[in-house]
C-alpha cells in the first residue's frame, strides 16, 4: 500500500440525524488528525446526507480512518478516493467596492478572462463568485487582492467520483430482508 | 397504573396503543425488553422515570448504588456474567457525566449496556440551566451510539433502538437522554423491538473462501498457534472453539477478556498472552508459523512492539467487526463474522492433527516460568503473604466454579494468571480502559444476575477505594459478594514502574490505608483481616462457606512484583522472568 502522504477524498452517505457531525468529526480529533475541508449536504438519495472530507495522510491511514467511520451506526457507507479518481471543484465570493469595478478597468478583464460571475452589483459593493480548482481561485485572489478585497470566503471541496456508489442499491436490499 | 391493556413480554409488543406518559413508556420499554434489574440513581430530571419504577417495583428491581459509576459498572458486571444487556439510569448533570467512565469502560471492552439518563426539558436545552449538561455530546466518542430524545412519541423506537445496538454484532454501550418534558407529557404507546437499523450491519458475512484460505494454512502449519479474545464469549463460541482446538490441536493462548472460554486446565490451553501474560505463549509468538487471532484486538498491551511482533508467521484473523482487520496487525487471511459461525465453518474443514513436539515446547517453557515466577507466587517459602497464594487458596475453595472480579493493577494479573476457571464468563475486569474501582460495584452486577454463582470481588487497596462507597449498596441489596482485598500498602503496579524504569523514586505511590474491617463493619458485612500466611486458608474457607457477603483483608508483602513482564516498547519475544 502506498506509503506517501497525498489527498484523499472521504466520501461518506449517513443518515440526516443531529449530532453525526459531531461523531464522525470525533474520529479525527481523536487520532489528530487535522481536516482540510469539510462539506455536508443531502446526496442524490432522498434522506441521506453525504459528507465530503479532503484529509492529507498516507492511503493506510485513510484505509482505517475510513473503517472507523464506516462503523458508526448512522453511516451507510464511506469511500476514500485518490484526486484522480474523483471530479471536483470548490467555489468562492469576493466582495469588492463597486468604484474600483469603474475606475480599474483592468477589473473588467480579470473577470472576464477568470471565468467568474458577478452576482450582484449596488453602489457600495459588487460579489464576485467562482467556481473552480484552487489555484484558479488563489490565482484570482492575488489578482483582486492588488484593488482590495472587502470579503473573501471559499467552500471546502465538493465532489463526485467517477466509480460507482451503489448507495441506493444497498438501501434497496436492506427493505427487501 | 393504566392496566388495560397488557404488554405481550413475549413478543415485546403490545396489541393496541395505549395513552401513557412518557416516563411510564420508558419503564415499559425496559420490560419488553426483559429487563428485571437496572442500576441507577435518582434526581431531579429523572424523577418521573423514578416514580413509574416505584409503581413497577415488583416487575423491575431498582438496585440503587451510592454513586452513578457504581451504577455504571454494576450494570457492567451484570452484563458480563450473563451476556444480557445491562441497564443504568440517572439523572442529568453530574449524574450523566458520573456514568462516563463505565460508558468508555464499556466501549473498550464490547459490553451490552443501555443507560438512560434525563435531561432538563427541551426548552432549557442549551440555556445552561441547573443541572444541565451535553451529556450527548459527551458521550459521543465513547458510545457506540446515542441520542437525545425530546418528544414522548419518540421514546418507544429510541429505547427499541437502543437495546438492539447495544446487543448486536460487536456489543456496546448506547446512551440515550430523555428531556423532562418528554418524560411527563403523553403518547399512544405500543412497542415494537427494532428488527434493524438500514445504515448498520452488525454481522458481516461469513465468506467461504476466507474460511477454506484459513484452513489451508492451519492444515499445513508444523506450529500453529491460536491467541482468543472475548470474541469468543460475546459469540457464545466457547463450544466450537473447543472443538477447534481439539481437532487441529492446536496450542491456545486468550487475552485477559478471553479468560474462561476454554477451562484452564484444558491440555491445549497455554495461558494469557501479553504484558504480565505467560512466558511460553509471549515467547513462541515470535516462532509459531501460523498465528490464528480469534475475536481479539491485538491491543497494544498483547503484541508489544508491532515491529518485531509474530512476523514470521502467517495471521489469521477473525473477527466481527471489520475496522479490526488490518489496524494494527496485518493480516494474510481475515474472516469477518460471528465467531461461532465463523469457527464452526472452519471446523469442517480442518485436518486431525496433533503437534506434540511443538506442544512440548510451551510445556517446557512453562516449566521454566514454574521454576523462575510461579512457585515462588503461589508457593511462597519467604516471610510475607504473596498475592499469588491467596488466589492459589481460592482456587482450592472455588475448585474453579467462582466468577473472579477484579480491579486493575497488580493483584489483577495475579488474579488472571493464577486464577482457575472452569465455566465461561467467569472473568469479569476491567481490560481496555484499567478502570480502578470497577471491581466492587461490577461483582454487585455479577451477584445479582448470577446469585447461584459464587461471586469472588479480587481488589487492591487504591482501587478498592475508588468505589468504596458500594460497600453500601452490597449492605442493602444483601448481595452475597465475597471481597478480598490485597492490600500492600502501595498503589503496587505503579510502583513497581518506579522500581523498574524510575529508579525506585516512589512518587505518590504508597498508602496510608484506614482500618478496612472497621469500614466493612460499619456496612454490618462480615469482616476479617488476615496477616499471616497460617492464618490464610482458614479465613479463605470462612469467606467462601459464608452465605452473605463477606469481605477479606489480606496483607501482602509491600514490594512485591509481577512478573514475567514485557517492558514497554518491547518485543513479546524480549519477556521477562525477573
Amino acid at each position: 500500500m502506498n506509503e506517501e502522504i497525498q489527498s484523499f477524498t472521504i466520501s461518506i452517505y449517513t443518515e440526516n440525524n443531529i449530532g453525526l457531525l459531531n461523531r464522525i468529526s470525533a474520529i479525527f480529533q481523536r487520532r489528530h488528525i487535522n481536516i482540510e475541508s469539510l462539506t455536508t449536504s443531502q446526496s442524490e438519495i432522498e434522506g441521506v446526507n453525504r459528507f465530503v472530507i479532503v484529509v492529507h495522510m498516507t492511503e493506510n491511514k485513510a484505509m482505517k480512518i475510513v473503517k472507523q467511520i464506516e462503523k458508526q451506526v448512522e453511516t451507510i457507507r464511506a469511500y476514500y478516493h485518490t484526486e484522480d479518481e474523483t471530479i471536483f471543484t470548490e467555489s468562492c465570493m469576493f466582495k469588492i467596492k463597486s468604484d474600483l469595478l469603474f475606475n480599474e478597468p483592468q477589473i473588467q478583464n480579470i473577470v472576464k478572462e477568470s471565468y467568474s460571475r458577478i452576482v450582484t452589483v449596488n453602489k457600495d459593493f459588487f460579489v464576485l463568485e467562482k467556481s473552480g480548482r484552487r489555484n484558479e481561485i488563489e490565482s484570482l485572489r492575488r489578482d483582486l487582492n492588488v484593488f482590495g478585497i472587502m470579503q473573501f470566503v471559499r467552500s471546502g471541496r465538493i465532489a463526485v467520483t467517477k466509480e460507482e456508489m451503489k448507495v441506493s442499491e444497498m438501501l434497496k436490499a436492506f427493505d427487501n430482508q | 397504573m393504566k392496566e388495560t391493556q397488557t404488554i405481550n413480554k413475549a413478543q415485546g409488543v403490545v396489541n393496541a396503543p395505549v395513552r401513557i406518559t412518557g416516563s411510564e413508556a420508558i419503564v415499559r420499554c425496559l420490560i419488553a425488553e426483559g429487563v428485571d434489574i437496572l442500576y441507577g440513581y435518582p434526581g431531579g430530571a429523572i424523577m418521573p422515570v423514578y416514580d413509574e419504577l416505584h409503581k413497577f417495583r415488583d416487575k423491575i428491581h431498582h438496585v440503587l448504588a451510592r454513586h452513578e459509576q457504581g451504577a455504571a459498572h454494576a450494570a457492567q458486571g451484570f452484563a458480563r456474567i450473563s451476556g444480557r444487556v445491562g441497564v443504568a439510569i440517572a439523572t442529568s448533570g453530574p449524574g450523566a457525566t458520573n456514568l462516563v467512565t463505565g460508558i468508555a469502560d464499556a466501549q473498550i471492552d464490547s459490553t451490552p449496556l443501555v443507560c438512560i439518563t434525563g435531561q432538563v426539558p427541551s426548552h432549557l436545552l442549551g440555556s445552561d440551566a441547573f443541572q444541565e449538561t451535553d451529556i450527548v455530546g459527551i458521550s459521543t466518542p465513547v458510545t457506540k451510539w446515542n441520542c437525545q430524545v425530546t418528544k414522548a412519541e419518540d421514546i418507544p423506537a429510541a429505547i427499541a433502538k437502543a437495546f438492539y445496538i447495544a446487543r448486536s454484532g460487536r456489543p456496546g454501550p448506547v446512551l440515550v437522554d430523555i428531556t423532562k418534558d418528554a418524560q411527563f407529557s403523553e403518547l399512544d404507546f405500543k412497542y415494537e423491538k427494532c428488527k434493524g437499523v438500514r445504515s448498520y450491519n452488525p454481522v458481516p458475512k461469513t465468506n467461504m473462501e476466507a474460511i477454506n484460505a484459513a484452513a489451508k494454512l492451519i492444515n499445513n502449519a508444523k506450529k500453529p498457534m491460536i491467541v482468543w479474545g472475548q470474541g469468543v464469549i460475546l459469540g457464545k463460541a466457547e463450544a466450537e472453539l473447543k472443538a477447534v482446538v481439539e481437532k487441529a490441536g492446536i496450542p491456545a493462548a486468550w487475552t485477559i477478556l478471553g479468560a474462561s472460554a476454554l477451562p484452564t486446565a484444558h491440555p491445549l490451553n497455554i495461558g494469557m498472552v501479553g504484558m504480565h501474560g505467560n512466558y511460553a505463549p509471549n515467547k513462541l509468538t515470535n516462532e509459531c508459523d501460523v498465528l490464528i487471532a480469534i475475536g481479539m484486538r491485538f491491543d497494544d498491551r498483547v503484541t508489544g512492539s508491532l515491529d518485531t511482533y509474530a512476523k514470521q508467521a502467517k495471521i489469521i484473523h477473525f473477527d466481527i467487526d471489520p475496522a479490526e482487520i488490518d489496524k494494527n496487525v496485518k493480516t494474510d487471511v481475515a474472516v469477518l463474522g460471528n465467531s461461532k459461525e465463523s469457527l464452526a465453518l472452519l471446523f469442517n474443514a480442518l485436518n486431525k492433527n496433533k503437534h506434540e513436539s511443538w506442544l512440548q515446547k510451551f510445556k517446557d517453557l512453562y516449566a521454566i516460568e514454574f521454576d523462575k515466577v510461579i512457585k515462588d507466587d503461589i508457593h511462597p517459602t519467604k516471610e510475607g503473604l504473596t498475592m499469588g497464594e491467596v488466589i492459589a487458596q481460592i482456587n482450592i475453595e472455588s475448585k474453579g466454579d467462582a466468577a473472579i472480579v477484579t480491579d486493575v493493577g497488580q493483584h489483577q494479573m495475579i488474579a488472571c494468571r493464577y486464577s482457575e476457571f472452569n465455566i465461561t464468563k467467569s472473568n469479569i475486569t476491567s481490560g481496555g480502559l484499567g478502570t480502578m474501582g470497577f471491581a466492587l460495584p461490577a461483582a454487585i452486577g455479577a451477584k445479582m444476575a448470577a446469585p447461584n454463582r459464587e461471586v469472588v470481588a479480587v481488589i487492591g487497596d487504591g482501587g478498592f477505594q475508588m468505589n468504596i462507597q458500594e460497600l453500601g449498596t452490597i449492605f442493602q441489596q444483601k448481595a452475597a459478594v465475597k471481597i478480598v482485598v490485597l492490600n500492600n500498602q502501595f498503589l503496587g503496579m505503579v510502583r513497581q514502574w518506579q522500581q523498574l524504569f524510575f529508579d525506585k523514586r516512589y512518587a505518590s505511590t504508597e498508602m496510608t490505608n484506614p482500618n478496612f474491617v472497621a469500614i466493612a463493619e460499619g456496612y454490618y458485612i462480615k469482616a476479617k483481616k488476615v496477616t499471616k500466611r497460617e492464618e490464610l486458608a482458614d479465613a479463605v474457607k470462612e469467606m467462601m462457606a459464608s452465605k452473605e457477603s463477606y469481605f477479606l483483608e489480606v496483607c501482602v508483602e509491600k514490594e512485591g512484583n509481577v512478573f514475567p513482564m514485557i517492558p514497554t516498547g518491547a518485543s513479546v519475544s524480549e519477556v521477562r522472568l525477573s
